[in-house]
C-alpha cells in the first residue's frame, strides 16, 4: 500500500517534470529560434513560462501545495510580482 | 525493518511547512536576492539593448537548455528519493546521489562555457553584459556547489537506519533548496539566454 503510495506521488512528479522539459523546449524554440516577430510578445511568453515554471517547482516538488496560506501565498505572489515587475522593467526602460 | 511511513515533522494550521520555518526566511529572501539580479539583467537589455543581444548571440544557448534540462532531471530524483526517505526505503540515499551527480554535470558544461567564452575574449571586462553574466551564474554556480554538499549530507540522512528527531525535516530543507537552485537557473536562464 506504502509503496503504490509512492509509486503514485513518483508517477504525479515524473508528469510534472515531462511538463517542465516541455516548456524548456517551447521557450526555447521561442526565444532561441525567434518564431515570433513581435519582441514583447516573445518576451512576455519566455518571461510567462519562467514563471509557470517557477510556480510548478514550487507547488509540486517542493511540496507548497499543501503549505499554510501565508507561505504558499507568499510563493505564488513573488511569481506573480517577478513577472510583472520583468515585463515592466522590458517595456518601459 | 521498521517500513512504516514518517508523519511530516510538523503541522501549522492549515497546512505543513517543509523543513524548518526559518530555513523558508533564507529561501524567500534569496529568491528576492535573484529578483533584483533579474531585473538588473532587464534593465540592461533596455538601456543597452545592441550590446545586449549581439553579446547574448555569443552564448551557448543550447548548453543552457541542457543544463536546465540536468537540474530539473536533479529535483525529479530529490522528490523520488523524499517518497523513499518517508517510507525509510534503503533505496533512498540513490536517488541524492544521482542528483549530485546532475549537479556535477552542470558544474561540468558550465565549465566548458566559461572556458569557451573567455577562449573567444568574452571576459567579464569586456561589458556590462559579460560582467552580469559570470557575476550571476557564478553565484548561482556557488549555490549548485552548496547544494552538493547538502545532498552529501541527505544520503546519510536518508538511510533507512538513520535516526534523529528532525530527520525528516533535516531532508525536507536539504530537498527544498535544491529545488531554490533549480527554480533560480530557470529565470536566470530565460533572462540571459532568451528574453530579446
Amino acid at each position: 500500500m506504502k509503496t503504490l503510495m509512492a509509486r503514485s506521488a513518483t508517477k504525479g512528479s515524473a508528469i510534472v517534470w515531462a511538463a517542465l522539459v516541455i516548456f524548456t523546449v517551447i521557450s526555447f524554440l521561442l526565444g532561441g529560434e525567434h518564431l515570433i516577430d513581435n519582441k514583447t510578445l516573445a518576451a512576455a511568453i519566455v518571461v510567462g513560462i519562467a514563471a509557470i515554471k517557477i510556480r510548478l517547482v514550487g507547488l509540486h516538488f517542493m511540496e507548497l501545495k499543501g503549505a499554510p496560506v501565508a507561505l504558499r501565498a507568499a510563493f505564488e505572489g513573488y511569481c506573480v510580482v517577478l513577472f510583472v515587475a520583468l515585463m515592466g522593467i522590458y517595456v518601459f526602460a | 525493518m521498521s517500513a512504516e511511513v514518517e508523519a511530516p515533522p510538523k503541522d501549522r494550521g492549515s497546512g505543513h511547512v517543509p523543513g524548518e520555518p526559518g530555513l523558508w526566511v533564507f529561501l524567500l529572501g534569496d529568491m528576492v536576492v535573484f529578483g533584483i539580479f533579474f531585473g538588473t539583467i532587464m534593465v540592461l537589455r533596455g538601456t543597452h539593448t545592441e550590446e545586449f543581444v549581439s553579446s547574448q548571440e555569443t552564448l551557448h544557448l543550447e548548453w543552457g537548455v541542457v543544463n536546465t534540462i540536468i537540474l530539473l532531471t536533479s529535483s525529479l530524483f530529490v522528490v523520488i528519493g523524499m517518497h523513499l526517505a518517508k517510507e525509510r526505503n534503503p533505496k533512498a540515499p540513490r536517488f541524492f546521489l544521482a542528483a549530485i551527480v546532475c549537479g556535477l554535470m552542470f558544474a561540468g558544461v558550465k565549465a566548458v562555457e566559461y572556458t569557451s567564452l573567455v577562449q573567444d575574449d568574452h571576459t567579464a571586462s569586456v561589458n556590462d553584459f559579460y560582467t552580469y553574466y559570470f557575476m550571476f551564474t557564478g553565484i548561482h554556480l556557488g549555490h549548485v556547489v552548496l547544494g552538493m554538499g547538502a545532498l552529501l549530507a541527505a544520503t546519510r540522512i536518508a538511510r533507512p537506519t538513520s535516526t534523529g528527531t528532525h530527520r525528516m525535516a533535516a531532508l525536507e530543507g536539504i530537498a527544498s533548496f535544491w529545488h531554490l537552485v533549480d527554480l533560480l537557473w530557470i529565470m536566470l536562464f530565460a533572462t540571459l539566454y532568451l528574453v530579446r
